[in-house]
């Protein structure tokens, strides 16, 4: 069993580098990342079968990850460079000229951990399932995880894929949603609704689970324990996991307006004297 | 005028078919991807013969090309099968994210492309095609001008690593390259030496460009007949070479005149060596039902319509 406390801080230590990067630059999506950190930390450093030292494209034999809502790149860029997959000072360079961290993942600079690029959302769970069938055809038993926001939902390309997957039974899939809420223009709920969701995908064909703790780190491995005990039953599964945008920063939290502004310099202090550095900064 | 023959007519998406069906006996890791299109794709036999590997996506096209950029994670050569229409502009953005930018393997096959799609109509009859898919940086983009050139280009994409856009079509044609002639991504192939004028024919146009030829040389015109089977990337070489011969230009193509062939030959000129030129291409317009000769007439993509832009051309030299 993980060392959760160790887990916790470590959390910690990432909410400090997404508030960071996106102050560096003064750009970026805080909100959401700050939200799924936990999903980030428990999948990276408990879940996944992986050897950050060792990346290949085709992770063959290997859990892939492959994250849809591409603008949270902040959270998924501290956690990869702190799981050893690029040097942790790289993360310095985030939407810099000349940097492998874009404003959304890509695999065109090369960096270790990404596999597709994200940001045009709507598009993982379909290439998620490419990963996986092409993982059948190789008789390769790992699993592959998508992230998706619940405002990307609203993407028709989701629908075609949540289709396909349940009519192809394709059951090495953990999917999970981002269910926090808020979307750039206000909430989801008041944007367009995204109705019954458990109920959309459970007509879809797909095994729901549901999170209503997305930011305890304990809670979110069980859902993954879970998630792992219903693979190869024939069916996809869908984690719907409530998070808070804004998660461990008090003025970001309660509201959509973080969700792609930076915090200036007198709120990044305010910021970080909530958020324990328990890493060196980078 | 070199004598060109021909021992039947075959449609072009068949010889995809048939090159597609070779590459499942022969290489493993091809995979064939189709949005219920299957019959019309000619990947039946495909399907047949490795229902492992093939994959029935449905009519959900954007779904197809995110399943098949995510096929290649794992070492897998998909070929998506759809309409030149579905196969570009719906899902452009797929393409460009998860497939183009990513720098995934996948080999999108379109059929059905340009105005010889016939009767359906302009809903179908995509033009722009070739335009939104050579703007993609580093997308390579292939139309073969028969049934032979179709199936070795087939073949030749898989060897390949990267993107490619590989566009046919619906109707028979005359099937006059040798089906033993090797393909070459990027390089054209010298179908008549002339000294006169250049026609650059690519697709549907080149049998057109070589009925033109035997047209020009009844009335003491010499054409120089290239056949562009790949557009991107250009054989400038050859078309330079061809140009300080001949010092003018048509080129030829089923496609809009904006994003084209002969858009591209013409950006190339400019730049190296100004040369006057033709287009033989549909001038900013939608296609209509109608038989596909019918179109062809219609919209000024006949031989007809080659030989009266050579002879334009011509006066244009200095």
């Amino acid at each position: 069993m993980a060392n959760i406390d160790a887990l916790k801080k470590l959390s910690a230590q990432v909410r400090r580098d997404i508030v960071r990067m996106v102050h560096a630059v003064s750009s970026g999506h805080p909100g959401g990342s700050l939200g799924c950190v936990e999903y980030f930390v428990a999948l990276y450093k408990v879940v996944l079968k992986h050897d950050p030292k060792v990346f290949t494209m085709d992770g063959k034999n290997d859990d892939l990850f492959f994250l849809s809502n591409g603008h949270i790149s902040p959270v998924f860029y501290s956690v990869l460079a702190r799981c050893g997959y690029f040097p942790i000072a790289e993360l310095k360079t985030f939407r810099k000229l000349n940097s492998r961290l874009q404003g959304h993942p890509t695999t065109h600079e090369g960096l270790p951990g990404v596999r597709i690029a994200s940001g045009s959302l709507g598009q993982g769970m379909s290439v998620a399932i490419g990963a996986a069938l092409a993982k059948k055809l190789n008789k390769d038993n790992a699993i592959i995880y998508s992230l998706h926001g619940d405002g990307e939902l609203q993407e028709g390309q989701i629908w075609e894929a949540a289709m396909y997957a349940a009519a192809n039974k394709v059951d090495n899939l953990i999917s999970t949603v981002d269910y926090n809420g808020r979307q750039i223009d206000g909430d989801v709920e008041k944007v367009l609704s995204l109705g019954n969701l458990k109920a959309k995908f459970e007509a879809f064909g797909w095994t729901v689970l549901e999170n209503n703790y997305g930011n305890d780190i304990e809670k979110v491995i069980a859902s993954f324990n879970e998630a792992k005990n219903l693979i190869g039953k024939g069916k996809p599964i869908m984690i719907l996991m409530r998070t808070e945008m804004g998660m461990g920063v008090d003025y970001m939290m309660g509201t959509h307006k973080w969700h792609g502004s930076a915090p200036n310099d007198e709120q990044l202090a305010k910021a970080l004297l909530q958020l324990e550095e328990t890493e060196k900064d980078y | 005028m070199k004598k060109y023959t021909y021992t039947e007519k075959k449609d072009t998406r068949s010889g995809f078919g048939a090159g597609l069906s070779e590459l499942g006996k022969s290489n493993p890791n091809v995979v064939a991807l189709c949005a219920d299109l299957t019959g019309s794709l000619k990947m039946d036999a495909f399907q047949k013969e490795h229902p492992d590997r093939f994959f029935q996506i449905g009519i959900a096209e954007a779904n197809m090309m995110g399943i098949a950029a995510g096929l290649t994670i794992g070492g897998k050569i998909p070929f998506t099968g759809t309409f030149a229409n579905f196969s570009t502009g719906r899902v452009y953005d797929q393409i460009r994210q998860s497939i183009a930018y990513s720098g995934k393997n996948v080999k999108i096959c379109a059929s059905h492309a340009g105005l010889t799609l016939g009767e359906d109509g302009a809903t179908h009859q995509i033009l722009e095609d070739i335009g939104l898919m050579k703007m993609l940086p580093h997308m390579v983009v292939i139309n073969p001008c028969d049934y032979n050139q179709t199936k070795a280009a087939t073949i030749a994409i898989a060897a390949y690593e990267g993107p490619v856009y590989l566009r046919f079509g619906r109707p028979t044609i005359p099937n006059f390259t040798p089906a033993d002639q090797k393909f070459e991504i990027g390089k054209a192939v010298m179908l008549n030496e002339g000294t006169d004028v250049t026609i650059l024919a690519t697709g549907h146009l080149t049998w057109k460009a070589i009925e033109a030829g035997e047209a020009l040389a009844a009335k003491g015109i010499s054409a120089e007949i290239i056949n562009i089977h790949t557009i991107k990337p250009l054989d400038t070489d050859a078309i330079l070479k061809s140009i300080l011969k001949t010092k003018c230009v048509v080129t030829a193509e089923e496609h809009q005149m904006n994003g084209g062939l002969g858009d591209s030959v013409a950006q190339f000129l400019s730049r190296n060596n100004p040369t006057p030129q033709e287009f033989v291409a549909v001038n900013d317009s939608f296609g209509e039902s109608g038989t596909p000769d019918e179109l062809m007439k219609k919209y000024g993509l006949d031989s007809v319509d080659i030989v009266k832009a050579v002879e334009k051309v011509i006066t244009r030299k200095k």
